[in-house]
């Protein structure tokens, strides 16, 4: 693949056919507006966002200018997508074992599309779900933890009542990034080479064995890259979250309790409907900044993914 | 139909690799041209350059000139489309459309081109392309089931006819054999023999005795040396490069002491 | 070393062949593992029914009963890697068990809760002047079609000509360029857009506009990328050779393109699509700030808040009406028309791969 940005080196023009000329544009011209596009969510974003940046603090809602107000949002927001991670990643690698390594061949393949199918389901759904059936199943879990292991920061209670807490939101978040985490490891697993588990089995290696020394490290980059991709998309997640929490601004670890920090997205959702003006505005800073950090996010996990592919040449 | 092709200090390039230096030869139209040579040695590259298929690959480029009769198919201003339009292609794996019908396939290069024509003339036209490759008795029950259902010596004599249908000047022949049982193989050296009465053929191949049974006309591809690039070592009637060539190369070559 | 039961690798005599141990010697019996499994879910049935403990909380003991007794079983007859072996095949299938549960109750809630409202009123009536009980979804049903379709209508095209353009002319920087950011745009949070839609609007309309268009195009920004990575997997797969083929009979670039490369990858492209619109049709919180919402029949995507399924049964449930049961059984029953949807749309996908994709014979 060769690859400069000069026109090749040509003894005489070749004239092109004005079909030609008009398809190569236009399909030239697509790819750049999305690039425009892209651009213009950022400059749009600057753009509305701008008046909330140079306001005097007693204008931000709140009172006390924008990083206290953006703070806790930005704490609720990478709190419940990291923990959220920390569920669904160790299950999502076993999932996918399960579906590459032990179930039936012949099952396989279904087995993976109900995966998928958890993908599929609006957000809006699992909010409707999040809220009436799992957040009342925790509340006597919740005050049990709170009572007995009390001592762990994340535990620490009063539990809450109505069950809608940051550990709710958590259980949802790791719902949804479930099948997206799954897929990409999967697809890993499932490329693994054959040479490679082969050669384990042919050396006494039971299944775990072979798994642990051909599997694991060949799909180990993927299962970073993919776990990035799970991290960005439960930091942006919007529905569930607005409809699970019931949130009232404070910083805090305690899950189980009422008092919990919203999130950006949740918190814009929540409050779009009713602003104006500065308070429109801050919701727009608020946005930018999920938008930077899924955005390098999203970058990392991508970089990840691709050195990975990088390496597939060897094989 | 069928044109001469004078090739003239032909320098093939990709990017700025030299892949084939210095080609000169005179294609005899109405007649069979086989190039021959090991492996590596640009005969294929050579052969897509004939028709600009060559330049499809990003950078490539060629120095030296082409001429068809008069028309110098390098020259400014010609559009590569034109030169293939004249000069038609079969490939070493078969490629029929798998989108399109066995009719649909034949048709094709006038149907993409959106020529509109009246169905009994296309239909007429199909029958007759499919009976010069030799193929209508075995197709003419299912003419509109995919090409991809056919066997592989069928599918190669469908993209022949698939060639023909648009009545080109000069037919190129990239190994068209190399991936077919020796039956197949048989039915398309056949099938030369009887299209060059209407064609200019050139064809690349691997095998010498197949040069040696459907071409007038052999020419000899080689390295100049490892790393170097290929050239035309000589070019003669196919009886005189396969009882006395002139190069000693072209005698080891053609008596198995190497390639 | 006092036990028989030795494996190979503890065996310190090296000069005994492997061949010596027996083939079926230290193997659990071919039933040990299912014995176990019912025994333990019987004996977790029989602490619910009996002692009447939680139903999951029995599952979860009968569960860890079976994986210890297992574990201990197989170390002390096959000796520690097998019984890792076994503990590790327990873990992987609970996990996937565990991940079905969801599944299963989140399909089951909205499916026994949404048919209270599957009446002919729901689909035919608006919530025009509806305080209490009654009416309906037509208005959010149409609104969903003609976003839904905006959006499709706006992605498609620029999607499959970017796809185009990366596969057949696409070169240098600036071709590495859009793969990266359509990468990039992949990841974009559904409300970000919905604010780049919103923001968009306000420089045109001014502050407060709300309007179906401005729903499209924060959709379209969420389903761009989709469509251009899946383009772009199927013309990919399309051999060189057939581009080669079509070059070969003087076909023109450009219709070479029209008229072969897509037509072989269409049904892989038409999957894609489906995909896309299924994961889109969905979204709430674009839409929550871009169209709004609005009691009325409001067709016009030009002028005017427009009512989406899934911004309905959001409000519904958020800020419910006079009479809260009612309201909940419409935001339950726009749940499963949209829950139907997605799934629909996402069998129609598979069904184009299945029935279109391998065309020979």
């Amino acid at each position: 693949m060769a690859s400069s940005t000069e026109a090749p080196p040509r003894r005489n023009r070749t004239p092109r056919r004005p079909g030609d000329r008009i398809f190569a544009g236009v399909s030239t011209g697509s790819g750049v507006l999305i690039l425009v596009a892209l651009a213009g969510v950022a400059v749009f974003l600057v753009t509305e966002a701008w008046p909330a940046l140079t306001a005097p603090a007693e204008d931000i809602p709140g009172g006390e200018g924008l990083v206290v107000y953006i703070w806790p949002l930005l704490f609720g927001t990478l709190i419940s997508a990291v923990l959220a991670l920390v569920i669904a990643v160790p299950l999502a690698v076993a999932i996918a074992l399960f579906i590459t390594y032990y179930a039936p061949r012949s099952i396989a393949k279904a087995l993976g599309y109900i995966i998928d199918l958890l993908a599929a389901v609006p957000s809006i759904i699992f909010g409707l779900w999040g809220m009436n059936v799992l957040a009342p199943v925790t509340v006597d879990p919740a005050s049990w933890l709170s009572e007995h292991v009390g001592w762990i920061p994340f535990f620490a209670g009063p539990a809450s009542s109505t069950g809608r807490t940051m550990l709710v939101a958590i259980i949802v978040l790791a719902v949804m990034v479930l099948p997206i985490i799954t897929a990409v490891v999967r697809e890993a697993f499932t490329q693994t080479p054959q040479l490679h588990q082969e050669a384990a089995l042919a050396i006494g290696a039971t299944r775990w064995e072979m798994i642990r020394m051909a599997a694991l490290p060949f799909g180990r980059s993927s299962i970073i890259g993919a776990s990035m991709l799970g991290l960005g998309r439960a930091l942006g997640e919007t529905m569930a979250v607005a409809m699970v929490l019931s949130a009232s601004a404070g910083v805090t670890f305690d899950l189980i309790s009422s008092e919990n920090p919203p999130t950006i997205a949740a918190n814009i959702a929540l409050q779009f409907p009713e602003a104006t003006g500065v308070g429109m505005n801050t919701l727009i800073a608020s946005g930018l900044v999920l938008f930077a950090i899924t955005l390098a996010v999203n970058m990392i996990a991508r970089a990840v993914i691709n050195r990975r592919k990088d390496f597939d040449g060897a094989n | 139909m069928a044109k001469r092709i004078e090739v003239k200090d032909l320098d093939i390039y990709y990017d700025k690799f030299l892949a084939v230096q210095g080609v000169s030869m005179t294609i005899q139209p109405r007649s069979v041209t086989a190039l021959i040579g090991p492996s590596g040695c640009g005969k294929s590259t050579f052969l897509r350059t004939l028709n600009r298929m060559h330049e499809l690959v990003p950078n490539a480029r060629v120095e030296g000139s082409v001429v068809m009769d008069d028309d110098d198919l390098y020259g400014p201003n010609v559009d590569p489309v034109n030169v293939r339009r004249q000069i038609g292609m079969v490939f070493q794996r078969a490629n029929p459309f798998p989108t399109m019908s066995i009719y649909d396939n034949v048709a094709a290069g006038l149907k993409l081109n959106n020529k509109r024509l009246k169905k009994s003339d296309m239909d007429d036209l199909v029958e007759r392309s499919l009976k010069s490759a030799n193929l209508w008795e075995e197709v003419k029950d299912r003419l509109h089931k995919p090409g991809s259902g056919l066997s592989g010596g069928q599918q190669q004599r469908l993209c022949i006819a698939r060639a023909i249908a648009v009545q080109p000047e000069v037919l190129l022949m990239d190994e068209p054999c190399s991936a077919l049982d020796p039956i197949s193989t048989q039915a398309i050296e056949d099938l030369m023999l009887e299209l060059k009465t209407n064609y200019t053929i050139v064809i690349v191949t691997h095998n010498m005795q197949q040069a040696a049974r459907v071409s007038d006309t052999t020419g000899f591809f080689n390295l100049q040396g490892v790393g170097k690039p290929g050239e035309l070592v000589e070019i003669d009637e196919t009886t005189k490069i396969f009882s006395t060539p002139a190069q000693k190369a072209t005698e080891d070559y053609i008596s198995g002491r190497f390639g | 070393m006092s036990t028989s039961l030795k494996t190979p690798e503890q065996d310190p005599d090296l000069n005994t062949p492997l061949g010596g141990v027996s083939l079926t010697a230290g193997q659990l019996p071919r039933s040990a593992a299912p014995t176990t499994l019912v025994a333990a879910g019987v004996a977790g049935l029989l602490l619910w029914l009996l002692a009447d403990w939680a139903i999951v909380l029995c599952a979860l003991l009968a569960a860890a009963a079976y994986v210890v007794i297992v574990y201990t079983w197989s170390r002390t007859v096959e000796g520690p890697r097998k019984a890792t072996d076994r503990f590790v095949t327990a873990l992987v299938s609970g996990a996937f068990l565990l991940a079905l549960l969801p599944l299963i109750s989140v399909i089951a809630t909205v499916v026994t809760r949404g048919v209270a409202r599957f009446d002919a009123e729901f689909f035919t009536y608006s919530m025009i002047g509806v305080t209490g009980e009654g009416g309906g979804i037509y208005h959010a049903m149409i609104g969903t079609l003609i976003i839904t379709g905006l959006a499709t209508l706006i992605s498609v095209p620029v999607g499959m000509l970017t796809a185009i353009y990366l596969v057949e002319y696409g070169r240098g920087k600036l071709a590495k360029a859009i793969t990266f950011f359509v990468d990039v745009m992949t990841g974009i949070p559904s409300i970000v857009a919905g604010l780049f839609a919103y923001a968009l609007f306000v420089m045109v309309f001014g502050p407060g506009v709300r309007m179906g268009l401005a729903g499209a195009v924060a959709l379209s920004v969420l389903m761009i990328p989709t469509v251009v990575r899946s383009t772009e997997e199927m013309l990919k797969l399309v051999p060189n050779e057939l581009r080669e083929a079509s070059y070969a009979l003087a076909v023109p670039k450009w219709r070479t393109i029209l008229k072969v490369v897509l037509p072989t990858a269409l049904a892989g492209i038409a999957t894609g699509v489906t995909l896309a619109i299924a994961r889109v049709i969905g979204e709430t919180a674009p839409l929550l700030v871009t169209a709004g919402l609005t009691d009325g029949d409001n067709f016009d995507p030009f002028d005017g808040r427009m009512t989406t399924l899934s911004v309905f049964s959001y409000y519904e449930y958020q800020s419910p009406g006079l009479f809260a049961e009612a309201s909940f059984d419409r935001a339950w029953g726009a749940a499963l028309v949209l829950m139907i949807i997605v799934m629909v749309l996402n069998l129609v996908a598979r069904a184009i791969s299945k029935l279109f994709a391998p065309k020979s014979r």
